[in-house]
């Protein structure tokens, strides 16, 4: 320390810091305006679409579309209250399926998936986060509306809760692998088991970007429309059973949008402004139900 | 009541490195024991060695004998078994962020399976007590979560949250590295009252702490301990040249 050549206690050079010139004025403006940009650029179509859909479908939405089933061509009046029905009942089949499937998938993912048998179900899980829709479709055809023998909402839950997984699952790792060392060691050092540190502890302070992960998963699949063609198959009736052809709002659309009847037309707006606005509500009643849940400082 | 802790030729590793080489030493019960040596020396990996948190990190592993209490620390014991009677407090207060400070201090027994809520919430109390932190959260106890309090709060939460599971041994791994000097204060106070009831290993950096808190303290050279003795002798008349070296600061 004492040896003066040695560079070890010199203090920091001074540097000449230059001042806040106008080129850099201009330059933060231009960046900050870029950013203002983006942001516009990006929420335009969103707002657009729900401007339109509105625009479009509202004038169609009345207590008949709501309560009703599908009235024959030319007849005026009916709804798509089955396809409404059956959009929450394939859903809610989907996500008994797929929600736990996924998030047990995320959890020997992050857990106990540091190896190399994890990082191919990671390589799996991605490649099947990129097959085409309509071949899951395929698939949910082939494992059960072959073996049942007849179309029914639990194959469209099946084919939209495969679609799920590979989403939930990566998000579940995600927010799992966020979780501090230190928390999962407070645990264990409580003589915590590992698999009740995973569940009480690891998976319960990661809940809130897990449960994300659930609704981002639950969103893209909600308007699914080709996996459910041969697989829901549509139903113009009621049903009240999940191994019977089942309408989904998404299938209702696309049957009357490529229809030759104006009517029908303006019914298909007002069924996709409803399919929007059930998982808006959907993804909004999750988050307040988890923000009512939490405490203060956490 | 505290037990005694036994460790024989006890050794551990991280994959191929080495950490810790042929480590014996004796603990008395109700006493508390000071580490201390440079960083990297293996201190905070021998005492997790203690109630086998060692064992958590990916390729690590441990040879040797360990007694605690009645317990064969490496031979028919189940870690989490060992680790309700051997707590642990770490470097960085780790409270549960999404769980009040009730919680908190509930953790250890309910997720062990305890049920009876009328004698959880007397545990609790008691263990904030014990870890002088009842009156300052008293209060807040279901609104506030653990993870809201200061940082010296939150070390004694984390002291409250290993009492509660009544364990016989605790260990604290550098407990007020993170902490501001009132803060060290009140844990080492708090260190002096529970070794009427616990057998307390500490790991320090602080030397003046060490000679503050621990009866005896041993004194760790990369990955071996040069020196075990009582505190007062370490610190005025070591037998090794190391150990002087050490607490007279000429080097680490």
């Amino acid at each position: 320390m004492s040896d003066t050549n040695n560079n070890s206690g010199a203090v920091v050079p001074a540097v000449h810091i230059p001042p806040f010139s106008l080129r850099r004025r201009v330059t933060d403006r231009m960046m900050t305006g870029v950013a203002v940009l983006t942001v516009v650029l990006v929420l335009a179509p969103l707002f657009a679409i729900f401007a339109y859909l509105i625009y479009k479908g509202i004038g169609s939405i009345n207590i008949a579309f709501l309560t009703q089933t599908p009235k024959p061509v030319g007849e005026p009046g009916g709804g798509m209250a089955n396809a409404i029905v059956g959009s929450m009942v394939i859903l809610a089949i989907a996500s008994v399926l797929g929600v736990p499937l996924g998030i047990g998938a995320g959890i020997f993912l992050s857990e106990y998936g540091r190896n190399r048998y994890g990082d191919m179900v990671r390589f799996v899980s991605d490649v099947l986060n990129g097959v085409p829709s309509i071949v899951i479709g395929i698939v949910a055809y082939g494992l059960v509306v072959m073996r049942q023998k007849h179309f029914s909402a639990l194959a469209g839950g099946v084919a939209l809760a495969i679609m799920m997984v590979p989403t939930i699952a990566r998000t579940t790792e995600q927010m799992l692998l966020l979780v501090p060392q230190a928390i999962r060691e407070a645990a264990y050092g409580l003589g915590v088991s590992r698999w009740r540190t995973t569940i009480s502890i690891t998976l319960r302070t990661a809940a809130s970007g897990v449960i994300t992960g659930v609704m981002l998963a639950f969103a893209r699949v909600a308007g699914e429309t080709a996996p459910l063609l041969f697989t829901a198959f549509g139903n113009q009736f009621w049903n009240w059973k999940s191994d019977q052809p089942t309408a989904a709002l998404s299938l209702q659309i696309f049957t009357y949008a490529i229809s030759p009847f104006d009517e029908w037309h303006r019914q298909a707006w007002a069924g996709a402004l409803v399919l929007i606005i059930l998982i808006v509500g959907a993804v909004a009643a999750v988050r307040l139900a988890v923000r009512h849940g939490t405490l203060a400082g956490a | 009541m505290g037990v005694g802790i036994t460790v024989e030729h006890l050794n551990a590793f991280y994959g191929k490195t080495q950490a810790l080489f042929d480590i014996n030493i004796t603990v008395l019960a109700n006493h508390a024991t000071a580490l201390i040596g440079p960083s990297g020396c293996g201190k905070s990996t021998f005492i997790r060695c203690l109630n086998r948190m060692h064992e958590t990190i990916p390729d690590a592993r441990v040879e040797g004998k360990v007694r605690i209490g009645d317990l064969s620390v490496y031979n028919g014991t189940s870690a989490t078994q060992l680790r309700r009677r051997v707590g642990m407090v770490f470097q960085k207060p780790n409270p549960f962020p999404t769980m009040s400070i009730y919680d908190n201090v509930a953790a250890g027994l309910k997720l062990n399976g305890f049920t009876n809520r009328k004698q959880l919430e007397e545990v609790v109390q008691k263990s904030l007590h014990s870890a002088a932190l009842w009156d300052e959260v008293k209060d807040s106890l279901h609104k506030k979560s653990g993870a809201s309090l200061s940082g010296g709060q939150q070390q004694r939460l984390c002291i409250a949250r290993a009492l509660a599971v009544q364990p016989e041994v605790l260990l604290m791994d550098e407990p007020c590295s993170a902490l501001d000097p009132i803060s060290t204060g009140k844990i080492e106070e708090l260190i002096f009252q529970l070794k009427e009831q616990y057998t307390i290993v500490i790991v320090t950096h602080n030397m003046q702490q060490a000679a503050r808190v621990a009866e005896f303290t041993g004194f760790f050279l990369l990955g071996k301990m040069i020196e075990f003795d009582k505190t007062e002798k370490i610190f005025t008349n070591p037998s090794d040249k190391r150990t002087e070296d050490y607490v007279t600061g000429r080097f680490g």
